[in-house]
Parts: C-alpha cells; structure tokens; sequence
C-alpha cells in the first residue's frame, strides 16, 4: 500500500465515511469538510513534482486478484502527473465555488458530495492506474458518477434523459474499451501498461491488433466526446454547474484524451492510429464550434465548445503520432511539437473553460437565465464577472497575450506541418487540415466573443430576468479569479511549465523518441517574428469579428442543420427501438402463464439431457449387475404404477388423495426392501402425517373438474411428461449401469464409527459429517412453517367467495365450541399417546447407532400430538402443552447453531463434533457425542415445524 | 430390479410432470408430490440397490448399501413435506382470496 494507493482510495473513503455520518448541521455548509480533501491531494501531487521531473517513477503494488493475474499497481509518471493535478487542482476550486452555488439548505448536499468525492477517486485511479482491468473499473466509476452528478436535480426530466444517455454512451464505449484491453491480454498475456508499453512493436503484425486500436479508440472517443459520439455531452449539461465544469469540461471528457495519449506509444506509427485520431479530432473540431453559434443557451454554446476543443487536442495528440513515422531524430522531433502543443492546450483548455463555466454559473445565479438572447449589459452591474469573462473568452479565441494565443498559434504550426507529410499518398488531404483549422478558429472567434458581448453588453433588459440581477458573493468569485489569474500567467510565462508539466508528459507519450538521460527541447514563445501562424490568427480575428457581427443575420445559424435526420434522433429512435424490440420479443415467451414457463423448463430438461446422453454416448444399460427381483418386489411396484396412473384419471378429491398416499406407502415399501430402515420410518411417519394435512387443506379447496383441455394442448401435454419419463428411465438406468469413479461413500461407511463414534452411518451423515447441511435445511425448514404461518394469519377474510365451504373437519380439530364425542379413538388415543412418545423418545436415543434420529423421533413425537389433537381438540392441546411451537423451532435452531458454535471454543472448524466414552452412575458405560446435542436440536426444531404448520392450518377456519 | 426401478421412476416422473402442467392447483400439488418420490426412487436406484446390508454398522456385514443417497433422501422427505404444505397453504389462500385455483386464470394484473 503505497502513498498513491492512499491519494486513490482516500476520496473513496471519504465518500464512505461522509454516507455514515450523522446528517451535517446545516450551521455550516457540507462542501467544507470536503475542501480539505482534492486540496491535500493536490499539495502531494505537487510535492511529487520534483522526483516525476526527474525521471523517477512512482509506483506501488498491491495483489487483488492473483489467479487472473490482476494487480492492483498504480505508478506516476509526467502524463499521470498531469492529470492528478488537473483533478486534485479543478476540484479543489470546484468544490470551493460549489459552496456558494448550491444553497446548503435546499439541496441534497450529501449525495451530490458522495458522488463528487467517488468521481475524484476514480478519475485519479483512472490516470494512476498501471493495471489495464483497474483502469476499466475506475473509468466505469466515472461514468457512473457522471451519470449520478448529471441527475442530481433528478426530478427533472431533462436531467434523467441527459444521464441516461451519457451513460449508454459512455459505457457502452467503455465496454468496447475492455474488449480491446482482453485482446490485449491475448496479445501480450499481460494487463500491465508498463509492461505493453515496454515492449511496444512486439505485437504489430498481430492480427488482434488493429481490432485492440479500433476498440480502445471507441472508449477514447465515447468519452472524450468526438463526433459522433458527441451528443451525449449537451444533454449532460443538465447537471449543476460546478459538475459541469469539473467532469464535462476539465477532467473526465480529457480521459479520451489520456486514453490515446497513453497508448500512443503502443500504437503511434500505425497508419489507422494517425488517421482515425487526427481525422475524427478535426472533424469534431469544425463541427463542435460550428454548432456552438448556433446555440442561444450560454451553457450549451460552452458544451460545443468543449466538444470542439477535445477535437482539437485529439487531432494534436493523432498529429503528434506522425514522429514515430520517421527514425531520424530531427524530423521527429518536428512532429512531437503537435503533441507539445496537445499537452499545452490542454492545461489551457481546462484553465479558461473551467473560468468560463464558473462565470456562466454565476450568471446563471444571479438572474436566472443563461439564454443570451435574454440576457444583456451585465456589464455595469457585474464588473468582475465580466472582466473573468473577457480573459476567458479571449483566451479561448486565441487572442494575446493569454495562454490560448499561444496554443492556438501551436496549433497552426502543427497543422502547417502536417502538410509536410509524406509517408502517404494523400496531400490532398493533409493540405485541408490548415484550412480545417482556421475556419474552425474562425467560429471559435466568433462564439466566444457571443458569449462575452451578448451577456455584457448591449441594451440591457433587465426586465426580462427572474431576478434583480447583482454581482455575486466574493465565494462564487474566487476560484474564477484564481482560474482567470491562471490563464494570464500562464499567457505570460508559458515556460512555467514547459520543464514541469509539459517535458514529463511528453517523455511519457513519446519515449520511443528519447534516449536515456536525454529530454525533450521546450521553450514556447510569444513572439515568433512574422510567421504564416500569425496572419493566419489575425485573419482568424477579422473574419471571427465578422461573423459575430452577422450573426443575427446568418439565417443558416438559426436552423437545424438537416430537419429529419440527427444524431440525436437517430439514438432517440434507437433507445425507442430496442425498449419496444424487447419488450415485445419478452412477451412472446413471457406470455404470465406459469404453465407455460414449466413446459419452457421441462422441455430445456429433455433437450439438454437427452442430449447430454446421445452426445456423450452415455446410454448404456449392463443388466447383469442388476439386482436380482422376487414376485414380491413385482406387486409392489406394480401397484405403485397402476396407482400412480390412475391419478390423473380421477375426479375426486378423495381418491386422488388414497392414490398418492397409495404411492407414498409404496415407496415406502421399497425403501424397506432397499435396505433403508431410516428412510422407511421416516417416510411412513411423513406420508401419515401428510395425509391429515392433505385432509385438512382439501376441503379449502374447490373440487377437481375434469379438466377441459384443447385435443391439441393434451398431446403436448403427454408428450413432454412422456418425455421426461422416458428420460428419467434411461437415465436411471444408465447411472446404475455403470460406475465412471469412485463413489465418495466408501469413505463414509469406513469413517462413521472411527471419526464419529456412530454405528448409524446415515444418522452420522446427517448430523456429524454433512452437519452445515443438516442445520441450513432445518433453517429453511422453519422459514417454509412460519411462511404457512404468516400465510394464513395474513387477512384475507374480506371477499372471501361464497363457493368456500366451511368444513367440519377443521372445525373438528377446532374443538373450541363442540367437543369430540368419539369415544373409541379418546380411549385409545389415551394409551397409544404414551406409547409413541416413549417409542419416539428411544428412536431419538437410539439415533446415532440404529435406525432413528432427530427427523424421525420428532416426526413420530409430532405425530403424538397429532392424535391428541384429533382426539381432544386444540383446547385441550393448548392446556397440556401450553407452549408456543414457534418458539421452540427458534429453541431447537439455538441449540444447534450453539453446538455448532461451541467447536470454536477448541479452536475447530464450526460444527466439529467429538465423542467420548464415560462412566455414568446407573448407565454405567456410556458414549456422550456432541453429535447428540446437535441432534437434539434438529428434533426440536423439527417438533416445533411440524406443530406450526399443523395447528395452524387446523385452527384456520 | 433396476430395471423394473427405472420404470418406476420414469412413470412417477411422467405422471408428476402431466399434473403439474394441468390446470387445477390441487393437481398440480399431487404432482409436486409424486415427481419427490420419483427423484428419491431415482436417486436410490442410481448407487444400485441391494448391494449389501443396511448402514447400520452394527450389523457386522460385509458389505453394506451406499449410505449417501439414504442421507440425501432422508433431508428431502422432511423438506418436501415443509413445502408441500406451504404450497397448500398458499393454494388454498389463493382460492380464497380470487376464487377459483384455476392457473390459466390466476395471471396476476396486466400493469405488473
């Protein structure tokens, strides 16, 4: 557990402890227990500077994972270092400014912290992450987050629509990410990024490559935005601001970015790496600023701004990839200045755009609206306000001296550059990414001079506003100031961070390109001399100033674009389609018909197994290890079957109720001859007690009717339970026939008295070695009686149907109001009572070593009370034993779980048994097994089970 | 024996499934009933029958029957019988409550 793990972890943790937390008074606002946190990560990304800077790289380890070769490593370098100051440093003010955005007493500030704090640990697991499989989870936390913070007025419908879609997206793109991860595994048999990147070009020629590139560039490209996977980020701008301008303009949109940063080593010199970034960066980059003119919502226009500047650093980072075309030192050292440029801009982009939202936010606060056609000559009012929006706007148009003027003019050089290219046949091509760039600049002009004027300037009309409009609090200013402080500095001394910040970065992208020791050269500047950059930013000024002053007047700005079809319709149409598509396919099969779903069951049942026999040549039948047959065995089971049979045939009650019994005593009867002595006892004890039950439940319910089926649903009917007949048989018959392994009961039958001291090898199963088992069924067992319980206590007595008959055998057990006057079974019942207990009694005794036990000596106990109920009513049961049956399942189960417990006090495994042999006065030599007292529980609990359900369906009326 | 078992087993398991696909509640318990024994008869006659005495080994036999699917089944009489009467319960209740156990007609709601 290294310090980074901690700087990972420590949000997340946080998160935890804050959900726990007693509700914060609202004396104080939440957001300030949670400030201290993104500051101390940022001092310690801070005083990691000066070791990443120099070469050194952090790292840690820790195993999560081991058989699949998952660890949980995390390492620093230049470009993870970038990133954790770009989340610690924006998150820090973001935090400090949401204080004063969002009002401590309407909000729910404790979700929106919580999934603020799982955003910022994720993020930094994102960038830190050495593993690829850590680095797919953390970057599916934030999307989750995202999709949380994007909700948080969740009340509105946009908000939900706009998360939802932000998470399809995003996720679906993260999906495709792990996919290419996988073959990267595939590939290289490692989930180490390191470890790949080391031995980047081993597994070009691989066929899984090209797939692996297209994959991860659909992560990159989901979640940074490009088009077309664009859409999803307006809509995401439903979420409060500050969110906003912390996940969807400074730091998740940029994990595309470091995606492909990241990788650029692995895949930089692969033609498909060059276009597809380069093309798809640009593109977005024209069409992000082209649309943002067209928007008359202030956040909407800085969405597509957003959109169009994570093209332009994606188009740089895909330029820069163009180095690792060439070996020679010079001409790749002239293609890595657009990656240079990326880096740069992409610290400034983060700097004024996190500026411009927060100004947008306080715009928004202070009157209301953030439609620029309401909005207008803040200037006299809101002064700071504007003078942030100035430097942000002009900043981002590429004006000087601030820090856009000189990445913007970087920019330009690396396109121009890129015209120099010729690796490939395509001139053409490369020569329209300079004109690409400036139109594109073109509109980035003239937005952002929309953004400042129209909101400051011009006629105001106040009147249109929902609120009185002022300047905001010194809170809501301060981390704009600082941002705005920040894009002047960095205008004016760019080699702040040229040997801090942007030299690491790059050694991390293009390590390939450096020798050992040596460092990449950069000194930005902001005077060049007479370049063809700075006619080309001056060009971009006037036509830029010209656009804003036509704006109004440019009907194409105005309209949709294309009027039927859009992206936006086209991932409608599709959400709509596949909700429609299931929902339909589900309820062709998931007709509500429970019959139907069983004959699904049974039918899987046949095919699978059949199968599974056919396949495997499995049906074997070897009749000469059967056993040998006696006319006896003959009748019964031909008994068994005409009973069996005739059940369906039947239309009474009555006789379905003997025939199954019928069957039931017959089974019995095998499992006497089958050298079963526990089974038979306890299934004639159970089939007994079944047919009261049986008695007392059928007369709730409706006679049968014979059945009215169609000829066609009775064939299906036969044909899949003759189906499942005939499979049974032939498996019975093939799995007695034949003996693949070694049966695991050998070592029961040779153990049970040696290790458990009990001569009854299945009571030994049951309750020494298979005892977990024995003690769950018994849990489920009282779970299935206090159900019966909770059933019929349940009122339902209300519309209770007039074809209910209310019937004398469950008043006869409800011997409240008529005494039983049959003489013979009280007079009997009187003694053979006594007879059973006692007999019961011996048969729990006499478990461990002859037939008997727990389960079969509460069966007949229960059966006892049975009788004394027939015979003499609930009233005199309740009198005789006036306990509460419930209570002493929850007795028996204490006894066992106790017993089970008690092993740990010598240190054994839960329900470890012993046994020992002592000398008792009267008994004489006695064996005492802990096993007995396990046992012990088993009957109460049984005793108790049984009685529940017993009396309560008796006493049910 | 096996044979004639297999039989048996292949019966129950046929009569089970066809009353749990009829309509009426009560068949469909009976069948529930019915398709236990055919899994304990099926199990039973899986380890072979009558290889040797009861697992009792006070007998001082020389070979015994398998003890595992005893121990098996012996659980799975003591559960069916707890689930067959809380599919009673819950039977009869149904029939109180709606009025008829007829499962075509017992659908739950449309706007579930």
């Amino acid at each position: 557990m290294s310090l980074l793990h901690m700087a990972i972890l420590l949000p997340f943790l946080y998160a935890a402890a804050l959900t726990v937390m007693r509700k914060p008074s609202l004396r104080f606002h939440t957001g300030w227990i949670i400030l201290p946190i993104p500051v101390l990560l940022f001092v310690y990304f801070i005083s990691c500077m000066a070791s990443v800077q120099a070469g050194e790289e952090l790292s840690g380890s820790i195993p999560w994972i081991p058989s699949l070769n998952i660890r949980f490593t995390v390492f620093l370098d230049g470009l993870g270092l970038l990133f954790s100051l770009l989340i610690s440093g924006i998150g820090s003010l973001v935090v400090l400014y949401s204080i004063y955005y969002l009002d401590r007493k309407k909000e729910a500030l404790r979700n929106f912290y919580v999934y603020l704090l799982l955003f910022m640990g994720a993020m930094l697991g994102v960038v830190l992450a050495d593993n690829l499989i850590i680095l797919y989870g953390f970057w599916e936390i934030t999307s989750i987050s995202s999709f949380l913070l994007i909700a948080f007025w969740h009340n509105r419908e946009k908000s939900r629509y706009g998360a939802l879609k932000s998470m399809l997206i995003t996720v679906l793109g993260g999906l495709a990410m792990l996919a290419g991860f996988v073959l990267f595994y595939i590939m290289t048999g490692t989930f180490s990024l390191r470890e790949i990147i080391n031995n980047a070009g081993s597994v070009n020629d691989h066929t899984l490559f090209l797939p692996a590139l297209v994959l991860i560039l659909l992560g990159a490209f989901t979640k940074s935005a490009q088009f077309p996977f664009h859409i999803w980020l307006p809509d995401a701008m439903e979420a409060p601001t500050p969110v906003s301008a912390y996940l969807h303009s400074a730091t998740m949109v940029k994990a595309g970015l470091y995606l492909v940063a990241r990788f650029s080593p692995v895949f930089a010199g692969e033609a498909l790496w060059f276009w597809l970034i380069s093309v798809c960066g640009i593109v977005t980059l024209i069409y992000g600023s082209f649309q943002a003119l067209k928007q008359t919502d202030l956040k909407a226009i800085l969405a597509f701004s957003t959109i169009s500047q994570l093209g332009l650093i994606m188009s740089l980072l895909g330029l820069g990839s163009a180095a690792a075309f060439y070996t020679d030192g010079s001409d790749s050292v002239f293609y890595a200045k657009a990656t240079m440029a990326a880096i740069f801009h992409l610290i400034n982009h983060a700097v004024f755009k996190g500026a411009l939202f927060m100004v947008v936010g306080i715009v928004d606060h202070e009157t209301g609206t953030r439609d620029i056609r309401k909005l207008g000559g803040l200037l006299s009012i809101m002064p700071i306000t504007f003078t942030i929006a100035v430097i942000g706007t002009f900043s981002m148009a590429g004006l000087p001296p601030f820090n856009g003027f000189l990445s913007k003019e970087m920019f330009f050089t690396a396109v121009l550059g890129i015209t120099e290219l010729d690796r490939f046949d395509s001139q053409t091509l490369l020569r329209l990414f300079p004109v690409l760039a400036w139109v594109a600049s073109v509109f980035t002009f003239g937005y952002s001079m929309m953004v400042v004027f129209r909101t400051f300037t011009g006629r105001p009309q106040f009147e249109q506003l929902e609120k009185k409009p002022h300047e905001a609090p010194i809170g809501l200013l301060l981390s704009p100031v600082v941002l705005a402080a920040l894009a002047v500095v960095f205008g004016l001394f760019p080699n702040l961070l040229s040997y801090t910040l942007i030299e690491p970065a790059m050694a991390a992208i293009h390590p390939a390109l450096l020798l050992p020791g040596d460092r990449f050269y950069v000194s930005i500047h902001m005077w060049h001399g007479w370049t063809p950059e700075l006619f080309m930013t001056m060009g971009v000024a006037v036509a830029g100033m010209l656009i804003y002053k036509l704006h109004p007047r440019l009907s194409v700005l105005h309209e949709p674009l294309f009027r039927r079809v859009s992206l936006n319709l086209t991932y409608d149409a599709g959400i709509k389609l596949l909700h429609q598509g299931s929902l339909r396919m589900t309820n062709r099969y998931m007709t509500g018909s429970l019959r139907h779903y069983v004959i699904y069951i049974f039918v899987f049942l046949i095919l699978s197994l059949g199968w599974g026999l056919y396949h495997y040549g499995a049906i074997s039948v070897n009749m000469d290890r059967f056993a040998p047959v006696s006319l006896y065995e003959i009748v019964i089971n031909l008994v068994l079957i005409l009973s069996v049979i005739a059940i369906p045939f039947v239309n009474s009650r009555m006789k379905a109720i003997i025939l199954t019994g019928a069957a039931g005593y017959m089974v019995t009867l095998f499992f006497v001859i089958f050298r079963a002595p526990d089974l038979a006892l306890t299934q004639m004890i159970v089939e007994t007690v079944s047919v009261a039950l049986f008695l007392l439940c059928f007369y709730h319910l409706p006679k049968l009717e014979k059945e009215q089926t169609k000829p066609r649903t009775r064939i299906v009917k036969l044909a899949i339970s003759a189906g499942v007949g005939v499979i049974m048989t032939l498996v019975a018959l093939s799995a007695s026939g034949s003996k693949l392994f070694e049966s695991i009961s050998d070592y029961y039958l040779r153990n049970s008295y040696v290790l458990a001291g009990g001569k009854n090898v299945v009571n030994v199963i049951l309750v020494d070695f298979r005892g977990f088992d024995t003690m769950l069924e018994i849990v489920v067992l009282g779970i299935a009686s206090l159900g019966v319980y909770a059933l019929i206590r349940l009122n339902l007595a209300s519309d209770r149907p007039e074809a209910v008959r209310k019937l004398d055998f469950a008043n006869r057990l409800n011997k409240d109001r008529l005494p039983s006057n049959d003489v013979i079974l009280r007079t009997v019942s009187k003694v053979a009572i006594f007879i059973i207990l006692v007999f019961a009694v011996y048969l729990f005794f006499t478990g461990h070593h002859h037939p008997g036990g727990g389960f079969i000596g509460a069966l007949m106990t229960a059966a006892a009370l049975i009788l004394l109920t027939m015979a003499f009513g609930m009233a005199t049961i309740r009198e005789v034993i006036p306990w509460d049956f419930k209570r002493l399942t929850a007795v028996g189960l204490l006894i066992a779980i106790l017993t089970g417990a008690g092993s740990f006090l010598f240190d054994a495994p839960f329900l470890s048994h012993s046994f020992g042999y002592f000398n008792l006065p009267l008994l004489g030599k006695t064996e005492l097994a802990t096993a007995v007292l396990f046992d012990l529980g088993v009957y109460l609990t049984v005793i108790g089970i049984t009685m529940t359900i017993i009396l309560t369906i008796g006493r049910d009326k | 024996m096996e044979l004639y078992m297999s039989m048996s087993v292949g019966v129950l398991f046929m009569v089970g499934v066809y009353l749990i696909l009829s309509k009426s509640l009560l068949r469909i318990i009976l069948g529930t009933s019915l398709l236990t024994h055919g899994v304990h008869l099926l199990l039973l006659t899986m380890s072979r029958l009558k290889t040797g005495a009861a697992p009792l080994l006070g007998e001082g036999a020389n070979s015994y029957v398998d003890p595992l699917p005893q121990a098996l089944i012996l659980t799975s009489i003591v559960i069916s019988f707890g689930v067959t009467s809380l599919f009673f319960v819950l039977a009869y209740q149904a029939y109180r409550k709606l009025g008829t156990d007829n499962m075509d007609l017992l659908r739950g709601k449309e706007d579930e």
